[in-house]
Protein backbone atom coordinates (compact mmCIF):
# COMPACT_ATOMS: atom_id res chain seq x y z
CA UNK A 1 0.00 0.00 0.00
CA UNK A 2 1.07 3.32 -0.46
CA UNK A 3 1.47 5.72 2.34
CA UNK A 4 -0.98 8.58 1.96
CA UNK A 5 0.66 12.61 2.08
CA UNK A 6 2.47 13.41 5.16
CA UNK A 7 0.67 15.40 7.47
CA UNK A 8 2.13 17.72 10.33
CA UNK A 9 3.88 16.88 13.51
CA UNK A 10 1.97 15.14 15.86
CA UNK A 11 1.48 16.93 19.32
CA UNK A 12 2.60 13.57 21.11
CA UNK A 13 5.93 12.24 20.37
CA UNK A 14 4.05 9.05 21.07
CA UNK A 15 2.26 9.05 17.77
CA UNK A 16 5.89 10.17 15.87
CA UNK A 17 5.44 6.94 14.32
CA UNK A 18 6.75 6.42 10.05
CA UNK A 19 4.19 5.76 8.28
CA UNK A 20 5.76 2.37 6.47
CA UNK A 21 5.87 1.07 9.96
CA UNK A 22 2.12 1.72 10.36
CA UNK A 23 1.31 0.31 7.24
CA UNK A 24 3.58 -2.87 7.59
CA UNK A 25 1.20 -3.54 11.39
CA UNK A 26 -1.65 -2.77 9.27
CA UNK A 27 -0.55 -5.65 7.11
CA UNK A 28 -0.21 -8.07 9.62
CA UNK A 29 -3.50 -6.82 11.52
CA UNK A 30 -5.35 -7.78 8.56
CA UNK A 31 -3.42 -10.61 8.37
CA UNK A 32 -4.87 -11.86 11.56
CA UNK A 33 -8.00 -10.64 10.56
CA UNK A 34 -8.20 -13.25 7.14
CA UNK A 35 -6.47 -16.50 9.24
CA UNK A 36 -9.72 -15.88 11.42
CA UNK A 37 -12.35 -16.08 8.61
CA UNK A 38 -10.73 -19.37 8.13
CA UNK A 39 -10.78 -20.75 11.09
CA UNK A 40 -14.43 -19.85 11.44
CA UNK A 41 -15.29 -21.17 8.00
CA UNK A 42 -13.75 -24.31 8.61
CA UNK A 43 -15.53 -25.05 11.67
CA UNK A 44 -19.22 -24.47 9.76
CA UNK A 45 -16.99 -27.00 6.72
CA UNK A 46 -16.74 -29.63 9.27
CA UNK A 47 -20.29 -29.53 11.08
CA UNK A 48 -21.37 -29.27 7.54
CA UNK A 49 -19.40 -32.08 6.87
CA UNK A 50 -20.65 -34.32 9.36
CA UNK A 51 -23.92 -33.86 8.41
CA UNK A 52 -23.79 -34.42 5.12
CA UNK A 53 -22.03 -37.70 5.19
CA UNK A 54 -24.95 -39.08 8.10
CA UNK A 55 -27.32 -37.65 5.68
CA UNK A 56 -26.57 -39.13 2.62
CA UNK A 57 -25.35 -42.45 4.58
CA UNK A 58 -29.46 -42.46 5.49
CA UNK A 59 -30.50 -41.63 2.42
CA UNK A 60 -28.27 -44.62 0.73
CA UNK A 61 -29.56 -47.56 3.19
CA UNK A 62 -33.56 -46.13 3.91
CA UNK A 63 -34.75 -44.43 0.15
CA UNK A 64 -35.15 -48.14 -1.04
CA UNK A 65 -37.23 -49.39 1.25
CA UNK A 66 -39.39 -46.14 1.18
CA UNK A 67 -43.22 -47.73 -0.69
CA UNK A 68 -46.68 -47.14 0.27
CA UNK A 69 -46.35 -50.31 1.83
CA UNK A 70 -43.69 -49.55 3.83
CA UNK A 71 -45.99 -46.42 5.32
CA UNK A 72 -49.02 -48.86 5.66
CA UNK A 73 -47.62 -51.97 6.87
CA UNK A 74 -47.81 -53.00 10.54
CA UNK A 75 -44.20 -54.00 11.96
CA UNK A 76 -43.25 -57.75 11.14
CA UNK A 77 -40.82 -60.37 11.73
CA UNK A 78 -40.45 -60.65 8.21
CA UNK A 79 -38.05 -57.57 7.13
CA UNK A 80 -39.72 -57.84 3.56
CA UNK A 81 -42.98 -57.17 4.90
CA UNK A 82 -42.60 -55.04 8.00
CA UNK A 83 -43.56 -51.35 8.04
CA UNK A 84 -44.32 -48.41 10.02
CA UNK A 85 -47.78 -47.89 10.46
CA UNK A 86 -48.39 -48.24 14.12
CA UNK A 87 -45.17 -46.14 14.98
CA UNK A 88 -46.40 -43.47 12.80
CA UNK A 89 -49.71 -43.11 13.99
CA UNK A 90 -48.62 -43.31 17.46
CA UNK A 91 -46.12 -40.44 17.00
CA UNK A 92 -48.99 -38.02 15.28
CA UNK A 93 -51.14 -39.35 18.48
CA UNK A 94 -48.77 -38.54 21.27
CA UNK A 95 -47.66 -35.01 19.31
CA UNK A 96 -51.18 -34.29 18.99
CA UNK A 97 -51.71 -34.81 22.80
CA UNK A 98 -48.50 -33.29 23.77
CA UNK A 99 -49.42 -30.00 21.98
CA UNK A 100 -52.82 -29.69 23.54
CA UNK A 101 -51.34 -30.28 26.74
CA UNK A 102 -48.41 -27.95 26.73
CA UNK A 103 -49.95 -25.03 24.95
CA UNK A 104 -52.48 -23.87 27.46
CA UNK A 105 -50.16 -24.72 31.02
CA UNK A 106 -46.80 -23.77 29.08
CA UNK A 107 -47.94 -20.71 27.93
CA UNK A 108 -50.52 -19.97 30.95
CA UNK A 109 -47.54 -20.27 33.23
CA UNK A 110 -45.38 -18.21 30.93
CA UNK A 111 -47.57 -15.22 31.21
CA UNK A 112 -48.35 -15.59 34.33
CA UNK A 113 -44.59 -15.85 35.47
CA UNK A 114 -44.24 -12.96 33.37
CA UNK A 115 -46.25 -10.46 33.24
CA UNK A 116 -48.51 -11.14 37.05
CA UNK A 117 -45.80 -12.19 39.23
CA UNK A 118 -43.93 -9.10 40.93
CA UNK A 119 -39.96 -9.88 41.29
CA UNK A 120 -39.34 -11.20 44.43
CA UNK A 121 -36.98 -14.33 45.82
CA UNK A 122 -39.58 -16.65 45.08
CA UNK A 123 -40.14 -15.65 41.29
CA UNK A 124 -36.54 -15.56 40.57
CA UNK A 125 -36.01 -19.20 42.72
CA UNK A 126 -38.99 -20.49 40.44
CA UNK A 127 -37.21 -18.94 37.59
CA UNK A 128 -34.40 -20.44 38.44
CA UNK A 129 -36.12 -23.98 38.92
CA UNK A 130 -37.19 -23.84 35.54
CA UNK A 131 -34.46 -23.43 33.71
CA UNK A 132 -32.47 -26.36 35.61
CA UNK A 133 -36.05 -28.29 34.71
CA UNK A 134 -35.25 -27.93 31.02
CA UNK A 135 -31.84 -29.55 31.47
CA UNK A 136 -32.67 -32.57 33.39
CA UNK A 137 -31.39 -35.83 31.51
CA UNK A 138 -35.24 -36.59 29.72
CA UNK A 139 -34.27 -40.69 31.52
CA UNK A 140 -35.48 -39.26 34.76
CA UNK A 141 -38.72 -37.50 33.04
CA UNK A 142 -38.76 -41.23 32.18
CA UNK A 143 -39.33 -42.84 35.76
CA UNK A 144 -41.35 -39.69 36.88
CA UNK A 145 -43.71 -40.72 34.13
CA UNK A 146 -43.45 -44.54 35.53
CA UNK A 147 -44.59 -43.65 38.80
CA UNK A 148 -47.31 -41.23 37.93
CA UNK A 149 -49.03 -41.58 34.54
CA UNK A 150 -48.42 -45.20 34.31
CA UNK A 151 -49.17 -46.45 38.40
CA UNK A 152 -50.79 -43.73 40.42
CA UNK A 153 -52.80 -42.80 37.76
CA UNK A 154 -53.98 -45.87 36.50
CA UNK A 155 -57.33 -45.61 36.39
CA UNK A 156 -56.79 -42.65 34.45
CA UNK A 157 -54.53 -43.65 32.17
CA UNK A 158 -54.70 -46.99 32.02
CA UNK A 159 -51.51 -47.61 32.20
CA UNK A 160 -48.62 -47.91 29.30
CA UNK A 161 -50.68 -46.08 27.10
CA UNK A 162 -50.80 -43.29 24.87
CA UNK A 163 -52.14 -40.73 27.14
CA UNK A 164 -49.82 -41.55 29.76
CA UNK A 165 -46.66 -41.89 27.02
CA UNK A 166 -48.06 -38.10 26.32
CA UNK A 167 -48.27 -37.19 29.29
CA UNK A 168 -44.47 -37.66 30.19
CA UNK A 169 -43.62 -35.72 27.20
CA UNK A 170 -45.85 -32.85 27.60
CA UNK A 171 -43.58 -32.66 31.19
CA UNK A 172 -40.31 -33.34 29.10
CA UNK A 173 -41.03 -30.10 27.23
CA UNK A 174 -43.14 -27.56 29.48
CA UNK A 175 -40.16 -25.86 30.63
CA UNK A 176 -38.76 -25.10 27.42
CA UNK A 177 -42.87 -23.52 26.23
CA UNK A 178 -42.43 -21.71 29.61
CA UNK A 179 -38.86 -20.17 29.18
CA UNK A 180 -39.92 -19.45 25.13
CA UNK A 181 -42.96 -18.04 25.98
CA UNK A 182 -41.12 -15.43 28.72
CA UNK A 183 -38.53 -14.62 26.44
CA UNK A 184 -41.00 -13.93 23.76
CA UNK A 185 -43.15 -11.47 26.40
CA UNK A 186 -40.17 -9.95 27.19
CA UNK A 187 -38.86 -8.79 24.01
CA UNK A 188 -42.38 -6.63 23.90
CA UNK A 189 -41.54 -2.76 24.67
CA UNK A 190 -42.44 -2.09 27.86
CA UNK A 191 -43.77 1.11 26.73
CA UNK A 192 -46.66 -1.00 24.92
CA UNK A 193 -47.68 -1.91 28.32
CA UNK A 194 -47.39 1.03 29.58
CA UNK A 195 -49.24 3.04 26.98
CA UNK A 196 -52.03 0.64 28.08
CA UNK A 197 -52.48 0.92 31.46
CA UNK A 198 -52.32 4.90 30.86
CA UNK A 199 -55.44 4.58 29.11
CA UNK A 200 -57.03 2.77 32.27
CA UNK A 201 -56.74 -0.70 30.78
CA UNK A 202 -56.36 -3.89 33.16
CA UNK A 203 -53.22 -6.19 33.12
CA UNK A 204 -55.62 -8.83 31.53
CA UNK A 205 -56.32 -6.34 28.48
CA UNK A 206 -52.95 -5.27 28.05
CA UNK A 207 -51.79 -8.59 27.29
CA UNK A 208 -54.80 -9.58 25.67
CA UNK A 209 -55.04 -6.80 22.98
CA UNK A 210 -51.58 -5.65 22.45
CA UNK A 211 -48.86 -7.78 24.46
CA UNK A 212 -50.17 -11.99 23.25
CA UNK A 213 -50.70 -11.50 19.54
CA UNK A 214 -47.00 -9.57 19.16
CA UNK A 215 -45.08 -12.17 21.20
CA UNK A 216 -47.31 -14.83 19.51
CA UNK A 217 -44.83 -15.73 16.53
CA UNK A 218 -42.25 -16.40 19.21
CA UNK A 219 -44.37 -18.12 21.22
CA UNK A 220 -45.37 -20.85 18.36
CA UNK A 221 -41.96 -20.77 17.53
CA UNK A 222 -40.69 -22.13 20.69
CA UNK A 223 -43.31 -24.61 20.96
CA UNK A 224 -42.56 -26.01 17.54
CA UNK A 225 -39.39 -26.46 18.50
CA UNK A 226 -39.95 -28.23 21.95
CA UNK A 227 -42.41 -30.53 19.85
CA UNK A 228 -39.41 -31.30 17.63
CA UNK A 229 -37.38 -32.33 20.46
CA UNK A 230 -39.83 -34.40 22.00
CA UNK A 231 -40.77 -36.15 18.63
CA UNK A 232 -37.01 -37.28 19.21
CA UNK A 233 -37.31 -38.52 22.36
CA UNK A 234 -36.79 -42.40 23.31
CA UNK A 235 -35.31 -42.86 26.23
CA UNK A 236 -38.52 -41.49 29.00
CA UNK A 237 -40.85 -43.51 26.41
CA UNK A 238 -38.64 -46.67 26.87
CA UNK A 239 -38.62 -45.98 31.01
CA UNK A 240 -42.77 -45.91 30.91
CA UNK A 241 -42.93 -49.18 28.87
CA UNK A 242 -44.24 -47.93 24.86
CA UNK A 243 -43.85 -51.75 23.22
CA UNK A 244 -42.06 -51.96 20.30
CA UNK A 245 -44.83 -54.62 18.42
CA UNK A 246 -47.80 -53.17 18.00
CA UNK A 247 -49.65 -55.00 15.27
CA UNK A 248 -53.18 -52.35 15.36
CA UNK A 249 -54.54 -48.83 15.42
CA UNK A 250 -55.00 -46.57 18.53
CA UNK A 251 -59.05 -46.08 17.86
CA UNK A 252 -60.12 -42.59 17.24
CA UNK A 253 -62.18 -41.74 20.11
CA UNK A 254 -61.51 -41.22 23.80
CA UNK A 255 -60.85 -45.07 24.30
CA UNK A 256 -57.85 -44.65 22.00
CA UNK A 257 -55.77 -42.33 24.46
CA UNK A 258 -55.92 -45.79 26.68
CA UNK A 259 -54.49 -47.94 23.93
CA UNK A 260 -50.82 -49.08 24.22
CA UNK A 261 -48.69 -47.56 21.51
CA UNK A 262 -44.81 -47.15 19.71
CA UNK A 263 -43.56 -44.26 18.42
CA UNK A 264 -41.24 -43.76 15.38
CA UNK A 265 -38.06 -43.63 17.31
CA UNK A 266 -38.62 -46.61 19.67
CA UNK A 267 -39.58 -48.56 16.26
CA UNK A 268 -35.57 -47.15 14.97
CA UNK A 269 -34.40 -48.16 18.06
CA UNK A 270 -35.71 -51.92 17.98
CA UNK A 271 -34.67 -52.29 14.39
CA UNK A 272 -31.75 -50.87 14.77
CA UNK A 273 -30.55 -53.30 17.45
CA UNK A 274 -31.45 -56.23 15.41
CA UNK A 275 -28.37 -58.15 13.71
CA UNK A 276 -30.10 -58.52 10.35
CA UNK A 277 -29.41 -55.85 7.69
CA UNK A 278 -32.54 -56.07 6.10
CA UNK A 279 -33.85 -54.24 9.70
CA UNK A 280 -31.66 -51.79 9.53
CA UNK A 281 -32.52 -50.27 5.85
CA UNK A 282 -35.82 -50.14 7.56
CA UNK A 283 -34.36 -48.42 10.28
CA UNK A 284 -32.86 -45.93 7.90
CA UNK A 285 -36.06 -45.46 6.11
CA UNK A 286 -38.05 -44.98 9.07
CA UNK A 287 -35.29 -42.48 10.11
CA UNK A 288 -36.40 -40.30 7.03
CA UNK A 289 -39.93 -40.61 7.40
CA UNK A 290 -39.15 -38.85 11.05
CA UNK A 291 -36.96 -36.04 9.62
CA UNK A 292 -39.54 -35.46 6.88
CA UNK A 293 -41.97 -34.93 9.55
CA UNK A 294 -39.32 -32.73 11.74
CA UNK A 295 -38.90 -30.40 8.74
CA UNK A 296 -42.14 -30.12 8.25
CA UNK A 297 -43.07 -29.09 11.96
CA UNK A 298 -40.20 -26.63 11.90
CA UNK A 299 -41.63 -25.40 8.05
CA UNK A 300 -44.84 -25.04 9.91
CA UNK A 301 -43.04 -22.43 12.44
CA UNK A 302 -41.09 -20.15 9.91
CA UNK A 303 -44.46 -19.81 8.09
CA UNK A 304 -46.63 -19.09 11.48
CA UNK A 305 -43.84 -16.77 12.25
CA UNK A 306 -43.74 -14.57 9.28
CA UNK A 307 -47.32 -14.91 8.87
CA UNK A 308 -47.69 -13.70 12.61
CA UNK A 309 -45.27 -10.94 12.43
CA UNK A 310 -46.77 -8.99 9.28
CA UNK B 1 -39.62 27.16 51.01
CA UNK B 2 -42.48 26.83 48.46
CA UNK B 3 -43.55 30.57 47.70
CA UNK B 4 -47.04 30.60 46.19
CA UNK B 5 -48.16 33.28 44.50
CA UNK B 6 -51.66 33.96 44.27
CA UNK B 7 -53.23 33.98 40.65
CA UNK B 8 -55.77 36.36 39.75
CA UNK B 9 -58.51 33.90 39.02
CA UNK B 10 -58.58 31.53 41.70
CA UNK B 11 -59.22 27.97 40.69
CA UNK B 12 -60.18 24.69 42.40
CA UNK B 13 -57.08 22.35 43.30
CA UNK B 14 -57.69 19.20 41.23
CA UNK B 15 -54.81 17.84 42.45
CA UNK B 16 -52.40 17.57 45.70
CA UNK B 17 -49.18 16.60 47.01
CA UNK B 18 -48.84 16.55 50.40
CA UNK B 19 -45.34 15.80 51.93
CA UNK B 20 -44.89 13.26 49.53
CA UNK B 21 -41.79 11.23 48.74
CA UNK B 22 -41.09 8.49 46.27
CA UNK B 23 -38.82 6.18 47.32
CA UNK B 24 -37.12 2.99 44.52
CA UNK B 25 -36.46 0.16 46.89
CA UNK B 26 -34.43 1.65 50.05
CA UNK B 27 -33.36 4.55 47.91
CA UNK B 28 -35.26 8.28 48.41
CA UNK B 29 -35.76 9.62 44.78
CA UNK B 30 -37.62 12.77 45.55
CA UNK B 31 -38.66 14.29 49.11
CA UNK B 32 -41.47 16.06 51.01
CA UNK B 33 -42.72 17.98 47.81
CA UNK B 34 -46.23 20.04 48.72
CA UNK B 35 -48.00 21.50 45.80
CA UNK B 36 -51.46 22.06 44.36
CA UNK B 37 -52.10 22.14 41.01
CA UNK B 38 -55.06 23.63 39.76
CA UNK B 39 -57.72 22.61 37.07
CA UNK B 40 -57.91 23.88 33.74
CA UNK B 41 -54.92 25.29 33.79
CA UNK B 42 -51.36 24.19 32.26
CA UNK B 43 -48.46 23.35 35.37
CA UNK B 44 -44.98 22.85 33.82
CA UNK B 45 -42.40 20.63 36.05
CA UNK B 46 -39.27 22.06 35.41
CA UNK B 47 -35.27 20.97 36.68
CA UNK B 48 -32.27 19.22 35.86
CA UNK B 49 -32.28 15.63 35.27
CA UNK B 50 -32.67 13.24 38.62
CA UNK B 51 -34.51 15.52 40.34
CA UNK B 52 -37.50 13.95 40.87
CA UNK B 53 -39.85 16.07 38.87
CA UNK B 54 -41.29 12.58 36.24
CA UNK B 55 -41.26 10.27 39.22
CA UNK B 56 -43.34 13.19 41.18
CA UNK B 57 -45.50 13.37 38.11
CA UNK B 58 -46.25 9.15 37.74
CA UNK B 59 -47.25 9.31 41.77
CA UNK B 60 -50.53 11.36 40.07
CA UNK B 61 -51.70 8.15 38.46
CA UNK B 62 -50.26 6.06 40.24
CA UNK B 63 -48.07 4.31 37.20
CA UNK B 64 -45.08 4.58 39.83
CA UNK B 65 -47.11 1.12 41.23
CA UNK B 66 -45.85 -0.41 37.98
CA UNK B 67 -42.14 0.00 38.63
CA UNK B 68 -41.12 -2.74 40.98
CA UNK B 69 -39.91 -1.66 44.62
CA UNK B 70 -41.37 2.12 44.25
CA UNK B 71 -42.99 3.43 47.16
CA UNK B 72 -45.03 6.66 47.74
CA UNK B 73 -45.47 7.99 50.63
CA UNK B 74 -47.19 11.09 51.89
CA UNK B 75 -50.34 11.82 50.42
CA UNK B 76 -51.57 12.20 46.09
CA UNK B 77 -55.10 13.38 45.98
CA UNK B 78 -57.47 13.82 43.46
CA UNK B 79 -60.36 16.49 44.33
CA UNK B 80 -59.64 15.90 48.10
CA UNK B 81 -59.35 12.02 47.38
CA UNK B 82 -56.06 9.90 48.41
CA UNK B 83 -55.06 8.22 45.38
CA UNK B 84 -53.67 5.51 47.45
CA UNK B 85 -56.58 4.81 49.84
CA UNK B 86 -56.77 1.15 50.02
CA UNK B 87 -60.57 1.49 48.23
CA UNK B 88 -58.90 2.78 45.19
CA UNK B 89 -58.33 0.94 42.07
CA UNK B 90 -55.42 2.21 40.19
CA UNK B 91 -57.18 1.23 36.86
CA UNK B 92 -60.05 3.95 37.85
CA UNK B 93 -57.14 6.22 38.41
CA UNK B 94 -55.60 5.91 35.68
CA UNK B 95 -58.60 6.34 33.39
CA UNK B 96 -59.32 9.40 34.62
CA UNK B 97 -55.76 10.88 35.05
CA UNK B 98 -54.34 10.01 31.48
CA UNK B 99 -50.33 9.56 30.60
CA UNK B 100 -48.51 11.12 27.46
CA UNK B 101 -44.72 9.85 27.55
CA UNK B 102 -41.86 10.75 26.49
CA UNK B 103 -41.23 8.42 23.33
CA UNK B 104 -44.71 8.11 21.71
CA UNK B 105 -45.80 4.53 22.06
CA UNK B 106 -48.76 4.12 20.07
CA UNK B 107 -50.15 0.72 19.60
CA UNK B 108 -48.74 -1.71 16.96
CA UNK B 109 -52.70 -1.48 15.10
CA UNK B 110 -54.43 0.50 12.80
CA UNK B 111 -54.86 4.34 13.86
CA UNK B 112 -58.64 3.89 14.29
CA UNK B 113 -58.21 0.76 16.77
CA UNK B 114 -55.35 3.14 18.52
CA UNK B 115 -58.15 5.33 19.45
CA UNK B 116 -60.93 2.51 19.75
CA UNK B 117 -59.36 0.34 21.97
CA UNK B 118 -59.47 3.07 24.90
CA UNK B 119 -63.00 3.82 24.09
CA UNK B 120 -64.15 0.14 24.07
CA UNK B 121 -62.49 -1.45 27.25
CA UNK B 122 -63.84 2.16 28.94
CA UNK B 123 -67.17 1.28 27.71
CA UNK B 124 -67.65 3.66 25.32
CA UNK B 125 -71.71 3.44 24.18
CA UNK B 126 -71.70 6.36 21.43
CA UNK B 127 -71.19 5.97 17.90
CA UNK B 128 -66.93 4.67 17.61
CA UNK B 129 -66.80 6.15 14.00
CA UNK B 130 -67.41 9.56 15.48
CA UNK B 131 -65.33 9.05 18.33
CA UNK B 132 -62.25 8.25 16.58
CA UNK B 133 -62.57 11.30 14.31
CA UNK B 134 -63.49 13.75 17.00
CA UNK B 135 -60.50 12.58 18.84
CA UNK B 136 -57.90 13.10 16.10
CA UNK B 137 -59.71 16.12 14.68
CA UNK B 138 -59.17 17.51 18.38
CA UNK B 139 -55.44 16.52 18.60
CA UNK B 140 -55.39 18.25 14.93
CA UNK B 141 -54.38 14.95 13.34
CA UNK B 142 -57.21 14.20 11.42
CA UNK B 143 -56.45 15.84 8.19
CA UNK B 144 -53.35 13.99 7.88
CA UNK B 145 -54.39 10.61 8.41
CA UNK B 146 -58.36 10.72 7.02
CA UNK B 147 -57.33 8.40 4.65
CA UNK B 148 -55.66 6.02 6.22
CA UNK B 149 -57.30 4.86 9.09
CA UNK B 150 -56.34 1.36 8.73
CA UNK B 151 -52.84 2.04 8.35
CA UNK B 152 -50.87 1.03 10.91
CA UNK B 153 -50.33 3.83 14.00
CA UNK B 154 -46.40 2.80 13.76
CA UNK B 155 -46.55 4.40 9.67
CA UNK B 156 -46.97 7.91 10.72
CA UNK B 157 -44.01 10.06 11.74
CA UNK B 158 -42.78 10.66 15.40
CA UNK B 159 -44.75 13.89 15.82
CA UNK B 160 -47.85 12.37 14.33
CA UNK B 161 -47.52 9.36 16.55
CA UNK B 162 -47.19 11.36 19.82
CA UNK B 163 -50.37 13.49 18.11
CA UNK B 164 -52.17 9.73 17.81
CA UNK B 165 -51.22 9.23 21.53
CA UNK B 166 -52.78 12.60 22.66
CA UNK B 167 -56.10 11.80 20.54
CA UNK B 168 -56.23 8.54 22.18
CA UNK B 169 -55.93 9.67 25.72
CA UNK B 170 -58.37 12.62 25.23
CA UNK B 171 -60.97 10.04 23.48
CA UNK B 172 -61.41 8.89 26.67
CA UNK B 173 -62.17 12.31 28.41
CA UNK B 174 -59.82 12.05 31.62
CA UNK B 175 -59.55 15.12 34.00
CA UNK B 176 -56.17 15.60 34.11
CA UNK B 177 -53.30 14.99 31.10
CA UNK B 178 -49.89 14.17 32.61
CA UNK B 179 -47.79 14.49 29.96
CA UNK B 180 -43.64 13.67 30.49
CA UNK B 181 -41.37 15.45 28.46
CA UNK B 182 -43.81 14.87 25.17
CA UNK B 183 -41.70 16.75 22.90
CA UNK B 184 -38.18 15.77 23.74
CA UNK B 185 -37.68 12.93 20.93
CA UNK B 186 -39.30 15.67 18.36
CA UNK B 187 -38.46 17.87 16.16
CA UNK B 188 -39.43 22.01 16.20
CA UNK B 189 -41.93 21.75 13.96
CA UNK B 190 -43.81 18.86 15.84
CA UNK B 191 -43.26 20.65 19.43
CA UNK B 192 -44.85 23.67 18.03
CA UNK B 193 -47.71 21.60 16.92
CA UNK B 194 -48.04 19.62 20.54
CA UNK B 195 -47.21 23.14 22.12
CA UNK B 196 -50.67 24.65 20.09
CA UNK B 197 -52.92 21.75 20.50
CA UNK B 198 -51.87 21.49 24.48
CA UNK B 199 -53.32 25.14 24.54
CA UNK B 200 -56.21 24.47 22.86
CA UNK B 201 -56.99 21.61 25.52
CA UNK B 202 -56.51 23.58 28.34
CA UNK B 203 -60.03 25.10 28.46
CA UNK B 204 -60.99 21.14 28.97
CA UNK B 205 -58.22 19.40 30.84
CA UNK B 206 -55.79 20.25 33.39
CA UNK B 207 -52.47 19.53 32.13
CA UNK B 208 -49.03 18.20 33.75
CA UNK B 209 -46.18 18.50 31.68
CA UNK B 210 -42.26 17.65 32.40
CA UNK B 211 -39.93 19.45 30.16
CA UNK B 212 -36.04 20.59 29.98
CA UNK B 213 -36.93 22.76 27.16
CA UNK B 214 -37.50 26.12 29.29
CA UNK B 215 -39.04 28.09 26.59
CA UNK B 216 -41.23 25.47 26.36
CA UNK B 217 -42.68 25.87 30.21
CA UNK B 218 -42.42 29.79 30.14
CA UNK B 219 -44.65 29.90 26.11
CA UNK B 220 -47.50 27.10 27.41
CA UNK B 221 -47.49 27.16 31.15
CA UNK B 222 -49.63 28.97 33.59
CA UNK B 223 -47.37 27.75 36.67
CA UNK B 224 -43.95 26.06 36.79
CA UNK B 225 -42.76 24.01 39.54
CA UNK B 226 -39.27 24.35 39.87
CA UNK B 227 -37.19 20.73 41.59
CA UNK B 228 -33.40 20.42 42.29
CA UNK B 229 -31.75 17.73 43.51
CA UNK B 230 -28.75 17.31 45.86
CA UNK B 231 -26.66 14.54 46.56
CA UNK B 232 -26.61 12.60 49.77
CA UNK B 233 -23.73 11.09 51.70
CA UNK B 234 -24.29 7.68 49.84
CA UNK B 235 -23.73 9.20 46.55
CA UNK B 236 -27.25 9.25 45.88
CA UNK B 237 -29.46 12.37 44.30
CA UNK B 238 -32.40 13.09 45.57
CA UNK B 239 -35.28 15.85 44.12
CA UNK B 240 -36.97 18.39 46.02
CA UNK B 241 -39.10 21.40 45.45
CA UNK B 242 -37.13 24.48 45.22
CA UNK B 243 -39.79 27.44 44.05
CA UNK B 244 -43.82 27.04 42.53
CA UNK B 245 -45.75 29.61 41.28
CA UNK B 246 -46.87 31.66 38.27
CA UNK B 247 -44.94 31.10 35.54
CA UNK B 248 -43.97 34.87 35.14
CA UNK B 249 -42.91 35.37 38.51
CA UNK B 250 -40.68 32.12 38.09
CA UNK B 251 -39.07 33.19 35.17
CA UNK B 252 -38.88 37.27 35.94
CA UNK B 253 -38.58 37.00 39.10
CA UNK B 254 -37.92 34.56 40.98
CA UNK B 255 -37.95 34.42 44.89
CA UNK B 256 -35.26 31.55 45.11
CA UNK B 257 -31.33 32.18 44.07
CA UNK B 258 -30.83 28.39 42.30
CA UNK B 259 -34.68 29.46 40.61
CA UNK B 260 -33.22 32.24 39.27
CA UNK B 261 -29.70 30.48 38.35
CA UNK B 262 -31.37 27.67 36.33
CA UNK B 263 -34.20 29.38 34.36
CA UNK B 264 -31.30 32.35 33.25
CA UNK B 265 -29.08 29.21 31.66
CA UNK B 266 -26.47 29.40 34.57
CA UNK B 267 -26.58 25.41 35.22
CA UNK B 268 -28.74 22.53 34.07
Amino acid sequence: MTPLSSQAKPLDAGWDIEQKEVLNALGRRQGVDTGFSLLALSAVIFSLFVLVVLLADVLIDGVPVLSWNFLTSFPSRKAETAGIVSALVGTIWVMVLVALVTFPIGVGAGIFLEEFVPDSWLARAIEINISNLAGVPSIIYGLLGLQVFVRILFPITQGRTVLAGALTLALLVLPIVIIATREALRAIPGSLRQAGFALGATRWQVIRSHIFPLALPGILTGVILALSRAIGETAPLITIGALTYIPFLPELSLRGLQSPFTVLPIQIFNWVSRPQADFHALAAGAIIVLMVILLLMNATAIYLRNRFQK
Amino acid sequence: MTSQSVSPVATEAALRAKNVSVYYGSTLAVRDVNLDIFKNEITAFIGPSGCGKSTLLRCFNRTNDLIPGARVEGKAMFHGTDLYAKDIDPVYVRRRIGMVFQKPNPFTKSIYENIAFAARINGYKGDMDELVENSLRRAALWDEVKDKLRQSGLSLSGGQQQRLCIARTIAIEPEVILMDEPCSALDPISTLQIEELMKELESRYTIVIVTHNMQQASRISDRTAFFNAEATESGNKVGYLVEYGDTEKIFNDPSEQATQDYVSGRFG
